[in-house]
């Protein structure tokens, strides 16, 4: 790897100075899991690396009646972990548990996992379907967005040099609401997903009375099937409904061919485990 | 570039090392502690082969810069073995011929000592979850997976 000066911040104050300082010459460090193979390719080459490990503040998991607040800092293996976590927002738990290894998991945080912005990463559609908002801090002060509008493309976030990510805010689920993550993996138990769904619903008798769905690994960003869930809310679950719901996520998508499948192998397991997800949770036991 | 001092506990002894800015703890265990016995593989993450137990966390320590070792507690494959003989682990994959080139294994041990300590009676199921992303070209995972398992059974039958 190329040198850099290694700075160790204790506060986020010190840590926004930094960053103001040093701008485009300067990355955060987290967990370091991506940050570290992207400066080994020579992707990145910052001159001056700042540990975010020893900042105060970013550790927290806590919950109020609306929303549940997770700091930037949190690793991915204690979201998996956490019973908080667990008995309000399923789904995020169940996620995590997917990504990578223990060792992996044990090291990548939620904001460093956020900011590197791979659509093909298991948080992101989940994090998608869940109406998260992400909370971004400056030398000048601090500003709230929805996730949808953080990723931009390929490995791109929308963050401006000198700021970062302080939290992550998910707001509550209802206790009567259902949830499943699917996670297509063709090759091995670690790999990254091939595709991957993120669904959450709400039912009122047979009728759906909101959902929302997320897809990963399929375009340059996380995406929601926005067809697929006008097409089922405030109708009537029947297996006619949740086919057609399925087969529109076909004109959302627009995957790369790769070695984890061709563009069209990928639309069309898109549209599979959509189903898949929908008959789950809208068919399955309550 | 100056050399960064780090001072860092490794197998529950207090060390002081000199590591390069970019130098990976991988690195800093194999090339400046002559600590050898973590590998390198892959080098991106993927193998496992240079698993550490990093504050009671297993990492892989090709991902880890020399730097972020101030003040942490390491724990590498040189410290399993007591005076007193082979850790339970590493007498179980003797005995289950649990390895052939050896390469993965000190990642296996590490990954099967942080399961054990979490989990002294994990179901078969769990060792294959934990132990997911530790890759072995070789030796093939039934004889791991059941080395781990019979040293949890001796651990158990040792307390
Ligand atoms: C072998 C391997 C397998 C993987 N498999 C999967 C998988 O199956 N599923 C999956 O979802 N992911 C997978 N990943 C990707 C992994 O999830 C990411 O590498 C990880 O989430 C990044 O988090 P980090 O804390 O390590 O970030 P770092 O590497 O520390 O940082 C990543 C980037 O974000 C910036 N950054 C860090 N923190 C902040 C912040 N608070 N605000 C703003 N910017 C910040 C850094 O400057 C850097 O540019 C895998 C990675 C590896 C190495
Ligand atoms: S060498 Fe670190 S995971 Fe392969
Ligand atoms: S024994 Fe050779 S790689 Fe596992």
């Amino acid at each position: 790897m190329h040198d850099f000066t290694v700075h160790h911040p204790q506060s986020l104050q010190e840590t926004l100075i930094l960053l103001d300082r040093f701008g485009d010459a300067a990355q955060l460090i987290a967990g370091g899991t991506a940050l570290m193979n992207f400066m080994k390719q020579s992707l990145l080459l910052p001159e001056h690396i700042i540990n975010l490990q020893r900042v105060q503040g970013l550790q927290h998991i806590q919950s109020t009646k609306d929303e549940v607040r997770i700091g930037a800092m949190v690793k991915h293996r204690e979201i998996e972990k956490s019973n908080l976590i667990q008995n309000e927002v399923p789904i995020l738990a169940s996620t995590y548990r997917r990504v990578a290894t223990i060792r992996i998991r044990n090291m990548a945080t939620i904001g460093g996992g956020l900011a590197h912005a791979d659509p093909a990463q298991d948080p992101p559609s989940t994090l998608v379907a869940l109406n998260a908002r992400i909370r971004i801090a400056s030398i000048s002060g601090e500003r709230t967005i929805s996730i949808m509008d953080l990723f931009q493309n390929y490995y791109e976030n929308s963050l401006m040099p000198g700021e970062m990510i302080t939290e992550v805010i998910i707001p509550s689920m209802h206790s009567d609401t259902k949830s499943t993550y699917l996670k297509f993996l063709p090759r091995t138990a670690d790999d990254y997903a091939t595709v991957s769904v993120s669904l959450i619903a709400t039912l009122n008798e047979n009728i759906v009375r909101d959902v929302r769905i997320g897809l990963g690994a399929v375009a340059p960003t996380p995406i929601r099937a926005t067809i697929a869930e006008e097409t089922l809310k405030g109708h009537a679950i029947s297996d006619e409904l949740i086919q057609q719901a399925s087969n529109s996520v076909a004109q959302q998508v627009d995957p790369l061919d790769d070695f984890r499948g061709s563009a069209d192998y990928k639309r069309d397991m898109a549209i599979v485990f959509t189903k898949r997800a929908l008959q789950q949770v809208l068919q399955g036991p309550s | 570039m100056a050399k960064l001092h780090v001072e860092t506990t490794i197998n529950g002894e207090s060390t002081e090392i000199l590591v390069d800015p970019q130098q990976s703890l991988l690195e800093t265990l194999r090339d400046g502690l002559m600590l050898t016995g973590a590998k390198e593989g892959c080098n991106d993450g993927n193998c496992g082969a240079c698993t550490v137990i990093m504050d009671g966390r297993t990492v892989n320590s090709c991902l880890v810069l020399g730097a972020e070792a101030q003040d942490a507690d390491i724990t590498t494959i040189e410290g399993l073995a007591t005076p007193r003989g082979l850790h339970p682990l590493q007498q179980a994959f003797l005995e289950n011929a649990a390895l052939q080139c050896g390469i993965c294994t000190p990642g296996f041990l590490i990954s099967s000592k942080s399961l054990l300590d979490s989990n002294p009676n994990p179901s078969e199921e769990e060792v294959r979850f934990w132990l997911a992303g530790n890759l072995c070209r070789c030796t093939g995972y039934d004889k791991i997976v059941r080395a781990v398992l019979d040293a949890a059974k001796e651990m158990k039958a040792g307390n």
